[in-house]
């Protein structure tokens, strides 16, 4: 019986599908309640708290079709705002274990940040939010390392924290230390949760620096070899898992490539990495058919051809996985920049950031 | 030189055009969460119907629940194929960048499957506006809607053809796509159409499977009765939709052109062949709504990529450019729109009415001499 009504249930989704194509049954059950829907993934806010000046954290049940996620992944969230559709990445902070389903996200207000502002104002309970499936490769293995050092810098906890998080529900036997940089006191999220973590499990040692206070912190200043000597001594045999502002990353990858270490340290990249093209090679015009603007290709990704020519093309993470700078391509051949290849259907969908024109291309937004 | 180019001076059509972009890029800046709450509200009401309909014909052996079952499914069918459908494939909500409103992912209550349509009219319809031999609008390649079109005794039948397009018009806007007279002419093959016939099979199935076969079974005992509330909302559709879609290029004083007439157009020439080649509808806001704004076939064709509510609000200024630099604005009430182009049809059944084209260069009926239509 419990075999059949699976089988049941499906026949009659399939039949409402036959019964409501051409839109679907996403399209009606959404105007009930835009939670109800089967295939899209969403989420509703079911808490907001604001835990330091410029920071909102949401606790999110995501719609039906969520599958979880990896300590470390990302997620795209969308908004709506001035009826635009804008997706940004956000880590989930909580454990990959957590009970409930739900999950966290902390979302830094940028000065400059129209979705992180978007969020930290108006972000409520009850709100609904786009979800994409978790994505990214910044992972531990499932066979956890014993020895796991996480260096985190302001909003960059979420993803190590999520690791933190569910090394404590995994009960995991070996050494952990948390690292993490803040201005000061007052900006280190989730510090009263992470001093109970460190009282509560033997084995973890939070250690937070204070980078514009100058005291105060168990550790004061930029990162530095001797911080790596203080917060874990051992940090040569152990997984490194890293996420922060670039400065930051960029010293403790110096850090570990001199120590002849870069194989243990596994960094979260919100910085473009160097995409590989030849503007020697450049040839044809791009045309952006919505403004008339027409220029000669330079070889470079076209989000950075658009802004050469004086326009502004909506853009997040200009490496590829966001999708805010998705156009539709009206006519010729981009190269993807990450893939490497080469597509020239008419009418596709194509990320601005990491597609190089080869030869002429008109672009339709 | 011909016509096209004679009407403005050169200066003028490019200080024209220029006019025209402004009215553009004003309404671009403006766009935000009002377009998307309309369209918004579009999608609901007619979901709405649509279910309230489907729900009505499960009482179909009562003659009012019929009836007014049928009308909803109607309007229905007409919103989502007109002001959501057309609108939406266009891209005037792509900005949005919302996938259920994206021209590339809708698909709509109708036999034709979007992939094929959005081809055959966003691009070649809207780029190659009322040019004869390149627009297949001109008469669905099966009429005689130009008097420029040879005359042959197959278009004695016109009057016939254009009620059947209008009875089957999801069927013809379905194998308008197939460029079947081309096939005929031997200028494409059927292993051309091949991908586009797998598509109107795939889409067309699906449509019958709900409205012909699904939705009556669901109905028991009441099966006929569905099935012909269905076909009859279907027929409302198509009747509606293709009265509107006529009277937006076919009217009497409305223009086409020949391709010598359009080489090499700037911006400003093909926003003049735009305004010459359209006709509007006058009516109040409901019907503008029900004709997916098609009513303002004018502000459409300038800017097919604007959201539709957009082009009651610009219409007066369009107008106002249009007298400015003495052009024809063509417009009229539904009926007097109706009746001139079922005149069009009826006369140009008739070999003695028409010009036929000469070879090489003809003077151009576009020529200044020619009075601006009265508006």
């Amino acid at each position: 019986m419990t075999s059949l009504l699976p089988r049941r249930a499906r026949r009659l989704v399939s039949l409402a599908e036959a019964l409501l194509t051409p839109h679907g049954v996403d399209r009606y059950l959404e105007l009930v309640n835009p939670m109800l829907v089967r295939r899209e993934i969403r989420g509703v806010v079911t808490d907001a708290r604001r835990q330091t000046a410029d920071t909102v954290t949401l606790t999110i049940r995501p719609s039906r079709a969520w599958r979880g996620f990896r300590a470390g992944q990302y997620v795209r969230v969308s908004v709506d705002i001035d009826g635009v559709r804008r997706t940004r990445c956000y880590s989930p902070a909580c454990s990959q274990h957590r009970a409930d389903g739900r999950f966290e996200l902390t979302v830094k207000a940028d000065p400059h940040g129209l979705v992180s502002r978007h969020l930290y104002r108006t972000a409520d309970r009850g709100t609904v939010l786009g979800l994409s499936l978790p994505d990214g490769g910044f992972t531990m293995p499932d066979r956890r390392p014993d020895r796991v050092l996480l260096i985190s810098g302001g909003s960059g906890i979420t993803p190590v924290l999520s690791m933190l998080r569910t090394l404590v529900d995994e009960e995991h036997g070996g050494e952990v230390t948390f690292l993490h940089y803040a201005d000061g006191a007052d900006d280190v999220l989730y510090r009263e949760e992470l001093a109970e973590l460190a009282r509560r499990h033997r084995g973890l040692r939070v250690v937070t620096a204070y980078t514009a206070t100058g005291d105060g912190g168990d550790l004061n200043g930029f990162f530095s070899a001797a911080h790596l000597a203080t917060a874990a001594p051992w940090y040569r045999d152990a997984q490194t898992y890293l996420c922060g502002p670039k400065p930051l990353m960029d010293s403790v990858r110096d850090r570990y490539d001199a120590d002849g270490l870069s194989e243990r340290l596994h960094t979260e990249e919100f910085t473009p990495p160097a995409l590989t093209f030849d503007a020697a090679d450049a040839k044809g015009r791009i045309r952006f058919a919505h403004s008339g603007t027409e220029f000669p290709n330079s070889g470079k990704p076209l989000l950075e051809q658009a802004e050469d020519a004086g326009l502004s093309p909506e853009h997040g993470c200009r490496m590829g996985i966001c999708f805010s700078c998705t156009k539709v391509k009206t006519a010729g051949q981009v190269r993807n920049a990450k893939s490497g290849d080469v597509s020239g259907e008419e009418n596709e969908e194509i990320q601005l950031c990491i597609s190089v024109p080869v030869g002429d291309v008109e672009i339709a937004g | 030189m011909t016509g096209l180019q004679d009407r403005l001076t050169p200066e003028q059509v490019e200080e024209f055009g220029r006019e025209l972009d402004d009215v553009r890029r004003r309404i671009v800046a403006d766009l935000g969460a009002e377009d998307v709450r309309y369209i918004h509200n579009v999608i609901k009401a007619q979901r709405g119907l649509e279910v309230l309909g489907r729900g009505l014909l499960f009482a179909g052996f009562f003659p009012p629940a019929w009836l007014a079952g049928v009308g909803a499914l109607s309007l229905s069918k007409i919103l989502d194929n007109m002001e959501i459908g057309h609108n939406v494939m266009h891209g005037q909500y792509d900005w949005t960048r919302d996938p259920a409103l994206s021209s590339q992912r809708f698909e709509w209550d109708i036999v034709a499957p979007a992939e094929n349509w959005r081809h055959s009219h966003n691009y070649i319809h809207h780029t190659f506006t009322n040019i004869l031999d390149k627009d297949r609008d001109i008469g669905y390649g099966v009429l005689r809607m130009d008097p420029t079109q040879r005359w042959h005794p197959y278009y004695l039948g016109n009057p016939v053809y254009a009620a059947l397009i209008a009875v089957f018009f999801q069927w013809a806007v379905m194998l308008h796509d197939l460029e079947f007279d081309r096939i005929v002419k031997g200028e494409r093959t059927f292993a051309d159409a091949k991908g586009v016939v797998a598509k109107m099979v795939r889409k067309a199935s699906r449509q019958v499977g709900k409205d012909y076969v699904l939705f009556p079974l669901l109905t028991g005992p009441l099966a006929p009765l569905t099935l012909a509330g269905n076909a009859t909302a279907n027929l409302v559709r198509n009747l509606w939709a293709f009265g509107i879609i006529f009277c937006g290029h076919f009217p009497a004083e409305v223009a086409s052109f020949t391709e010598e007439e359009t080489e090499n157009e700037s911006r400003g020439q093909w926003y003049l062949r735009q305004i010459l080649g359209s006709a509007n509808i006058t009516g109040g806001s409901l019907f503008h709504v029900m004709s997916g704004n098609l009513s303002h076939q004018i502000e459409h064709h300038l800017f097919p990529d604007i959201p539709a509510r957009r082009y009651p609000q610009i219409a007066g200024e369009v107008r106002a450019i249009c007298e400015k630099y003495g052009l024809p604005y063509n417009t009229g009430g539904l009926t007097r729109q109706l009746a001139s182009v079922a005149g069009k049809i009826v006369r140009l059944a008739l070999p003695w009415v028409g010009e036929p084209r000469e070879p090489g260069p003809r003077p151009s009926r576009l020529g200044v001499e020619n009075q601006p239509a009265a508006a």
